[in-house]
């Protein structure tokens, strides 16, 4: 066995333990960011040592190490490092326990580290409960009546979503004997025609997953935790609920459907229709319950749940196109490491404008522009980049991830989703127009530290980057989408 | 070619803004004078690749081609052909020249010339793209400026005009997005030009051939606009400082009509033969319909923004005839109107400033008290509705003349006389509004008001000095715009 394939992964969990232990000795609590970010540091440049290898898999065929995976594996430890640096001034909100919030999010990473690279059902399960389990925790960290309820909320459905996946699972395994993914796929593609159709338990299990994952990704009619959490979890870990939970939610779906139910046609086929409808309400859905919202962490918790429809069009059309065509996949890769970026810079901005005023309210904002043009300036940027207008990455991410879908003959798909942006327009820019329209309520300037001022020059550097010259990053998702292991 | 002209033409205003943007303690003053610069070089830069135009060569001229974006197969593609460039003149013209119009503007200048400047970046980028996600990149740009400009230095109900503006935008560039992805995937090719050389029916089309043509289309038509996709216009103009208004209407609608005569007659010949009567009605009814409203109303700007809705009828009626001649006619008419109507808003802007009153009945008897403006205001009057010597005369006669005898759309003659009455109604506005704003009784409250400064008569002059040059020899324009049209009329086979 390779275990130096898995040197990401324990160096990360070294990190953590060695963050916990440190918290009991050291009184200044930021040099516990600096040693989590060292860790996200060091477990990424393992990480990228091992891009462009052959695929392999360790532990008896239960983890991947291919592009594939190591691309999201980055995509994780970056966001990770961008949310820590956004918490330094947040976390001096908590009274106790920082150590263990960065030593949280590190394993929370962790496990969305090993949820891109699991390919058997079971680990799948582990791995999506410890990543989980972590974020409960770190949603509730607040200890506020809001932050605590949004925490139950979450545990609650989340345990649920939790035993409709491992019903799903029980169901494909009592069906195909199998949990490794690829071993599922002999059995399927071994079936004929006549015996699939014949035991709609594996149709259920199939749709069963899709259930359990859509609560990760927060796929209509699976969102309804959202908008309670996002408000009520401290901003970072909305963030990073918003960004990394999300993407290792996709991560794991094009991995399971692809590997799993990708042949025979017709049945991807299938899956690829259901993820059609889904993106074509969750879109529609999630934009129209964003216009009326007053808090802007909840709005942006509604437009997540767009932003995860503009993902399942992709999904759809990875579903709808041959297994050896790679572009489908890739353009969803692209759209999240956008998307990431994009949603990481608001959130940053955001943390920063209500360290000073202590509110999320969309009015409270009025005249930021000049009382922080720079913040602003950003978080507008960020803003523009959701809508999906240039010269942002969600522009390219956009135009990228329909084109996938226009090739598959999802037009009108991605005709919903287009007049979805022009709705998205709407409550998007009302927060720009607070923003540089409005009068100050203060003429107080709103600082904001260095940490967070880094944190937000990468996102805001990086949503311009791929919204100019996306190439490089689409090659590596294409790189990434081609190097499938299992 | 070594210096990449139209690179320099494009993002010398963006760097202009970026540079106003980001300097910290810039004085007013000096922002203004960066703003000038930047915006100068690159109308003379046009003007010199205007008198460097091969003409005898023809075709995509200043071409510049880098791989963009490998995955996507696209390519940052620039050139200019005789249909593009003196577009691309008129945008940098406009550009200098509103900055001067702007030169009294105090609230945020930082933010509002870094706005502006974007913007002319844009429209610039839209009218030199080949490559269709390049052009539909530059396409979306305008629209943020475009918010920030109305909802901040607007007047009225500012806010709902941009919102709208934005909407109505960003709803057409949803269609021409889902548009521009079925013919990547039809031809597999983003390059305009490849597209149009190979042609259409050469591939077998995702959806159909119609639908595509359509989808485009939509989007242009917003911006053009076409009734009955207009009603963002009156608003968004009315509303808009008057620098952006006059940008809005020389430039912004350009673009609509620039992308349909590119990308839907060039790359979809037969199906713009085939629905050219339909598009040739919309037309009628927008040079009518246009007209007719103009007639009524009785807010100064409201007035000539609804003016532009009947004048890019003539735009649209030129383009469907499908003619050489009424294709030269269409891009002449939309270089002239740029200027006309650009000076049109500059003047209203400048009664407004001067006066502070824009309803036409409470005007009157103004030529006595600010007499430049008065007759430079008559002059661009007078041009709108296409005296001889000025551009406007030429751009619509070669618009009427080009679709009475084309022999492509049948039944065109009907249409071309029926479009030709908007010309009576059109003096019939015009008059009106320079009488009931310029002469009549003097009226006292307005004594001792302001006329033109010397900053102020320095634009008018340099919009009259063209208005009467491409009126007095339109050929200095035609000859180019021929070159840009026949290999398009060669394609319609007539």
């Amino acid at each position: 066995m390779n275990l130096e394939l898995f040197i990401p992964e324990l160096s990360l969990v070294i990190f953590a333990i060695v963050v916990i232990l440190l918290d009991l000795f050291i009184q200044r609590k930021g040099l516990l960011a600096v040693v989590s970010i060292a860790g996200l540091v060091v477990s990424a440049g393992f990480t990228i040592a091992m891009w462009g290898g052959s695929s392999q898999a360790i532990f008896n065929n239960m983890l991947a190490v291919d592009n594939f995976a190591l691309f999201f594996k980055l995509l994780f430890l970056g966001v990770a490092a961008l949310v820590i640096l956004a918490s330094v001034d947040y976390v001096s909100k908590f009274a106790r326990f920082q150590g263990e919030y960065y030593a949280l999010v590190l394993l929370s990473a962790l496990g969305m580290m090993l949820m891109a690279a699991t390919a058997e059902l079971i680990s799948i399960y582990v791995a999506l409960e410890l990543t989980s389990i972590s974020l409960y925790v770190l949603v509730g960290f607040l200890k506020d009546p809001k932050s605590s309820e949004a925490s139950l909320k979450y545990l609650l459905l989340g345990a649920v979503a939790s035993a409709i996946l491992l019903y799903g699972m029980a169901l494909v395994f009592g069906f195909t004997g199998k949990t490794q993914l690829g071993e599922i796929a002999q059995a399927i593609q071994a079936m004929s025609l006549a015996g699939i159709l014949s035991s709609p338990g594996l149709i259920l299990g199939i749709v069963l997953l899709i259930a359990g994952f859509g609560f990760k990704i927060a796929a209509v009619p699976f969102q309804m935790w959202v908008p309670d959490v996002y408000e009520g979890a401290p901003t970072p870990i909305t963030a990073y609920l918003s960004v990394a939970s999300k993407a290792a939610g996709f991560a794991i779906i094009l991995r399971v459907f692809y590997s799993a139910f990708g042949l025979p046609q017709w049945l991807s086929l299938d899956w690829g229709l259901i993820f059609a409808v889904l993106a074509a309400i969750g879109m529609t859905l999630g934009n129209i319950t964003a216009l009326p919202q007053t808090n802007i962490k909840r709005m942006l918790g509604y437009s997540s749940i767009a932003q995860a429809g503009y993902l399942m069009v992709g999904l759809a059309a990875v579903g709808l196109s041959p297994v050896t065509d790679a572009v489908g996949r890739s353009t969803v890769l692209f759209f999240l490491a956008s998307y990431a970026l994009t949603n990481l810079g608001a959130f940053t901005a955001i943390i920063a404008i209500s360290n000073k005023l202590n509110s999320d309210l969309i009015e409270d904002y009025s005249g930021m522009g000049k009382r922080a043009p720079l913040l602003a300036l950003a978080l507008t940027l960020c803003l523009i980049s959701l809508i999906g207008m240039p010269p942002a990455a969600g522009f390219m991410a956009k135009f990228y991830i329909f084109s996938g879908a226009v090739q598959h003959g999802l037009l009108w798909l991605v005709v919903i989703a287009v007049l979805n942006s022009v709705i998205s327009a709407y409550y998007y820019l009302r927060v720009v127009k607070v923003m540089w329209l409005g009068a100050p309520v203060s003429e107080e300037r709103v600082p904001s530290s260095g940490a967070l001022r880094l944190a937000l020059s990468i996102s805001c550097l990086g949503v311009l980057l791929l919204g100019v010259i996306p190439g490089f990053v689409m090659k590596l998702a294409e790189a990434a989408a081609k190097m499938f292991g299992f | 070619m070594s210096f990449n002209y139209l690179s320099a033409i494009i993002f010398l205003p963006v760097a202009g803004a970026i540079l106003i943007a980001f300097i910290p303690g810039l004085s007013a003053r000096l922002i203004k004078r960066i703003a000038a610069i930047f915006t100068f070089v690159p109308l003379a830069l046009s003007i010199f690749l205007f008198c460097n135009f091969d003409k005898a060569a023809g075709g995509f001229q200043f071409v510049e081609k880098v791989e963009w974006i490998t995955a996507l197969n696209a390519h940052y593609h620039l050139g200019v052909d005789g249909l593009s460039l003196p577009l691309v003149i008129l945008t940098a013209f406009l550009g200098f020249l509103v900055v001067l119009i702007s030169w009294k503007i105090n609230l945020r200048p930082r933010e509002y010339f870094a706005w502006l400047l974007l913007l002319e970046t844009s429209i610039l980028g839209v009218f030199c793209s080949l490559d269709l996600l390049l052009f539909f990149l530059f396409w979306e740009i305008e629209v943020i400026p475009m918010y920030f400009l109305i909802s901040i230095w607007g007047t009225g109900r500012k806010e709902y005009s941009a919102i709208k503006y934005v909407v109505y935008t960003l709803f057409g560039s949803a269609m021409m997005l889902a548009g521009i992805l079925s013919l990547y995937f039809t031809t597999g090719s983003l390059s305009m030009v490849d597209i149009a050389q190979s042609g259409i029916a050469s591939f077998t089309a995702v959806i159909s051939v119609v639908a595509i043509f359509f989808l485009l289309l939509i989007g242009f038509a917003v911006k053009l606009p076409v009734f009955p996709l207009h009603t963002w216009l009156p608003d968004a103009h009315t509303d808009a400082p008057t620098a952006v208004s006059v940008v809005l209407a020389g430039a912004l609608l350009k673009m609509g009509g620039y992308g349909m005569i590119r990308l839907c007659v060039t790359i979809f010949p037969q199906v713009a033969h085939q629905y050219a009567p339909l598009l040739v009605t919309l037309a009628v009814i927008s040079i009518l319909y246009g007209a007719a409203v103009t007639l009524r109303q009785t807010d100064l700007k409201r007035l000539i923004a609804y003016s532009s809705i009947s004048h890019m009828g003539y735009v649209l009626l030129g383009i469907f005839a499908l003619s050489q001649v009424s294709l030269t006619g269409a891009a002449l008419q939309m270089f002239s109107h740029g200027i006309i109507t650009g000076l049109l808003f500059a003047m209203a802007g400048l009664v407004m400033h001067n006066v502070e009153e824009r309803d036409l009945r409470k005007l009157g008897g103004l030529a006595r008290q600010i007499p430049i403006i008065a007759v430079i205001f008559s002059v661009a009057g007078l041009a709108a509705l296409g005296l001889p010597t000025t551009s406007g005369f030429a751009a619509e006669f070669l618009v009427f003349v080009g679709s009475f005898s084309s022999t492509i759309v049948p039944g065109i003659q009907v249409y071309t006389i029926l479009a030709v009455l908007g010309i009576v109604i059109t003096a019939g506005y015009i008059l009106w509004m320079l009488q009931r704003v310029f002469y009549g009784p003097v009226l006292e409250q307005y004594n001792g008001i302001k006329d033109a400064d010397t900053l102020e008569k320095a634009y008018m002059f340099a919009f009259i000095a063209v208005i009467m040059l491409v009126g007095i020899y339109p050929a200095i324009l035609t000859d180019i715009i021929k070159i840009g049209i026949s290999p398009i009329v060669g394609l319609l086979g007539g």
